[in-house]
């Protein structure tokens, strides 16, 4: 049980790197980005073509590849979505177009990288016994953890002590308030492509070095970090945080008690009781 | 010769464009008139066409049933699941922002396909279900083809004849209200959830009685082929080709996108190996432009809303 | 019976958003066949208070009476049902059907909109549609819409969006209608036409609640008046009484 927790909070705070992005995507310009699972795959694959195409080390790969996946998604916001929001193109309109994205993204990724599964490295890490808790674990998951969670307290000082992270949640939180409040939104807007797309590109590379790359990945993501934003309450990172956590942990738990083929489908479980209960998630405040 | 087997590959293309014209019927009652927002289209695809097929093939050792019921029984059977599996989306979400609705549609699709490929007594898995039956086998020998596709277009025809009679009487104006401004719509007494609901449950029903089609053409079905792209991507892209709003859009979107995807297969098979599998992921990368061209440049599509 | 009987009793209203309260307390009672004003500064609560009598808000405490029955917490469409009718402060049309169209949804107990009197019933259907249009065109001439009924309700302009607003109101059989601000932004003349509507509905037995803002309207024509503060009522009483109130005068001028 608690073995299996472990490996709940690692996935979680991989998954909470995808979910802050897309819940700030939505709060701010409002609309259901169904890209975002692709831009993660595309992160992981554009670091897989730094360290194995390129040959650079990791720690060189991984940053580089949040900072060209945030340019591309400043570049996609340019010539895909602004254009249809210019034009008054609805919510669901928008979320349309960004299904259309995420299948060109994911087709881009299989024609460049080909549909097998690939890999950053060969190497099997061993695990070992971690004293007192009796958990089995390997290096590279405590790697992956420190960093998700590393980035994770990074974004939560930049939102909370920056003047453009207040920005950023209010304008999140309220987007017509914010605009009467003098916030410049449209620097808004580019920042939140930027971090939210960094962010997104992490999570992917620290998924696919706990996985694998592969092009469907970011489908079989989107499901999860949906659940998380939507548990967490639109609009809020912190939320997003916490959702992605109970994701990650009652996923893995989950398989106490039902086959592992099911995993995927926990997400749509809890999403659906908490569109029952409390409908503006877990963290948000009645609207009716 | 050459012209026989031309009218063979327009037959067989137009049974599956057909096919897809129902699901963008349905799909028209839904996000065309209501506003409500499926994107797990291939779910209801597949629960029809399983549906069916348990029910009317022969008893199988590698899957429940076979029930080896009549094909009309079967396609009943697909109505029904169908209809079910909407209304219990339908309940927590149609009460919510419209959003809510995609992003259950889309679990609701994955989660079926997950149980499709691991519940193999009922499915037999990701082997498939085979041997499904055809409606009169043996009768009409090669102009077979053409009588399935009359099959499929008498069945175009009712739903076609039932959506507008719908949408031509005060029912469908409520709809086109709710797609406008629901509260509007409940200011002035109208049960949106009700009107809602009913969008969503028999557009579900087509899609699903689509899938039944599918299945007894093709004989053989397996969890891949209700993937995203082919049970659902590609009916929006028909429907917001053709005209959102307007059955005889939704059913021309239906056969020019299916027919342009069957000619781009036929060019892309001609190349030699290692490229015509890449040319396949840019089919799929040009149909998604289609769409973004579409809805910058002509979001009404090409028969707008009368 | 006609004139002093009380048709809707607000008592002890509450309601809060996040932190905020916007209703505070709320009580009040409009009696029939009047028409009673709603005034009071920006932020009171008129509107809020509006979308809770309509339905569109629960009320987090307070009890809300129509016609001697309890209406609080019921849905929009089943408050519609007890013949209460509302417009929307700033015009909501349904923007991509005709003029005609938007008025024909509203009439309730239309057996075309049940599924299987649709589809199997088409001639019941068409002659209750045809008595409906007839009732949609006559309320059009009314209010001198007539010559627009195919236009497409986004192509009206301002003031006519406002008179479609009050057109639907008419198909209704509403006895109570909640008007938010009908006069803001219609131009003088219009106004006129709009006042003659009103007072003539009234005489036709139904009764108003409305929101304004426009001080000479509501002077003309609302009688009694009820005015907000805060979230709170501040005071009731006649057009002359309310303008001489010292109280109103202060948070008019304090907001």
């Amino acid at each position: 049980m608690l073995q299996l927790a472990v490996y709940g909070v690692i996935s979680g705070s991989i998954l909470a790197l995808g979910a802050i992005g897309l819940t700030l995507v939505y709060g701010i310009l409002n609309f259901a980005n169904f890209a975002h699972g692709d831009l993660m795959a595309l992160g992981a694959y554009l670091a897989l073509f730094f360290k194995v195409g390129l040959g650079l080390p990791m720690w060189l790969a991984f940053p580089l590849s949040m900072l060209s996946t945030a340019f591309i998604a400043v570049g996609l916001d340019r010539v895909w979505f602004r254009p249809l929001r210019q034009r008054g193109a609805g919510v669901v309109l928008l979320a349309i177009s960004s299904l259309a994205l995420a299948l060109i993204l994911r087709n881009i990724i299989r024609m460049l990288w080909s549909p097998q599964a690939r890999y950053y490295s060969r190497t099997i890490h061993f695990p070992f016994t971690v004293p007192l808790l009796q958990v089995r674990i390997n290096w590279q998951q405590v790697l992956i953890f420190g960093v998700a969670l590393g980035l994770v307290i990074l974004v939560t000082l930049f939102l909370q002590r920056t003047k453009l992270g207040k920005a950023m949640r209010a304008t999140a939180d309220n987007f017509q308030l914010a605009l009467v409040s003098g916030i410049d939104t449209e620097r808004v807007v580019l920042w939140t492509w930027l971090l939210g797309a960094a962010l997104a590109a992490a999570g992917g590379i620290l998924l696919g070095m706990s996985v694998r790359l592969q092009p469907i990945m970011g489908w079989d993501l989107l499901l999860p970090i949906f659940a998380a934003t939507i548990l967490g309450s639109i609009g809020s990172p912190y939320g997003a945080m916490a959702g992605a956590l109970i994701i990650g942990l009652a996923e893995e738990l989950s398989t106490q008690f039902i086959p592992t083929e099911y995993k995927g489908a926990v997400s749509l479980l809890l999403l659906v009781v908490v569109l029952l209960v409390r409908p503006q998630g877990l963290f948000g405040g009645r609207r009716r | 010769m050459e012209l026989s087997g031309l009218l063979a590959a327009l037959v067989f293309t137009s049974i599956f464009a057909g096919i897809y014209a129902l699901l963008c019927l349905g799909l028209n009652l839904q996000w065309g008139f209501t506003g409500l927002f499926n994107i797990g289209i291939a779910g209801f695809y597949a629960i029809g066409a399983y549906t069916t097929a348990i029910l009317t093939t022969p008893p199988s050792p590698y899957h429940l049933g076979g029930f080896q019921l009549p094909i009309p029984v079967g396609l009943l059977g697909a109505l029904l699941t169908s209809g079910v599996l909407a209304y219990l989306i339908g309940k927590p979400t149609l009460r919510l922002r419209e959003d809510y609705l995609a992003i259950a549609t889309i679990g609701i699709a994955e989660t079926l396909r997950l149980v499709l490929k691991n519940e193999a007594w009922l499915t037999n898995g990701v082997q498939g279900l085979r041997d499904i039956p055809r409606p009169l086998p043996g009768a009409f020998g090669r102009a077979y083809d053409l009588f399935y596709l009359g099959l499929v277009v008498g069945a175009i025809v009712v739903v076609y004849v039932a959506s507008e009679r719908l949408i031509r009487a005060p029912w469908g104006r409520v709809l086109r209200a709710i797609r406008e401004d629901e509260d509007v719509a409940a200011s002035v007494g109208k049960d949106v959830f009700r009107f809602k609901m009913q969008a969503l449950v028999l557009g579900s029903m087509v899609m699903g009685l689509g899938g039944g089609f599918y299945a007894h053409y093709v004989k053989f079905i397996s969890p891949e082929t209700f993937n995203p792209l082919m049970g659902t991507f590609i009916v929006w892209v028909m429907l917001m080709a053709g005209g959102s709003g307007n059955n005889r859009g939704a059913l021309l979107g239906a056969f020019i996108v299916w027919g342009l995807w069957s000619l781009s297969d036929l060019v892309t098979g001609l190349l030699p190996p290692p490229l015509d599998t890449r040319a396949s992921y840019l089919r799929v990368i040009l149909i998604g432009l289609v769409l973004q061209g579409i809805l910058l440049k002509r979001p009404q599509g090409l028969l707008p809303e009368r | 019976m006609a004139g002093d009987d009380v048709i809707l009793v607000v008592e002890d209203v509450v309601k809060r958003f996040g932190g905020v309260v916007a209703v505070d307390h709320c009580s009040f009672s409009v009696r029939r066949g009047t028409i009673t004003g709603l005034i009071g500064p920006n932020g009171a609560g008129k509107t809020t208070l509006f979308n809770i009598i309509a339905g569109f808000y629960r009320p987090d405490s307070g009890r809300i009476w129509f016609e001697g029955r309890r209406i609080d917490g019921l849905p929009p469409h089943r408050i519609f049902a007890r013949k209460i009718a509302r417009t929307f402060q700033i015009p909501r049309e349904l923007k991509r059907m005709t003029v005609l169209e938007n008025l024909m949804l509203v009439p309730e107990h239309q057996c075309g909109e049940r599924l299987f009197d649709a589809w199997f019933r088409p001639r019941r259907v068409r002659r209750q549609e045809e008595a409906i249009r007839r009732q949609a065109e006559e309320v059009l001439k009314f209010v001198k819409l007539d010559h627009l009924r195919d236009a497409y309700a986004a192509n009206l302009s301002g003031g006519q969006k406002k008179l479609l607003e009050l057109a639907r109101t008419m198909m209704s059989e509403a006895r109570l209608i909640l008007l938010d601000e009908p006069g803001a932004g219609v131009n003088p003349t219009l106004m006129r036409d709009l006042v003659g509507y009103i007072q003539h509905l009234r005489e036709m037995g139904r009764t108003f609640l409305l929101i304004e803002h426009d001080m000479d309207l509501v002077m003309e024509i609302c009688n009694p008046v009820i005015v907000m503060s805060n979230g709170r009522l501040l005071m009731e009483g006649t057009p002359e009484e309310v303008r001489r109130d010292p109280r109103v005068l202060e948070v008019y001028l304090g907001a």
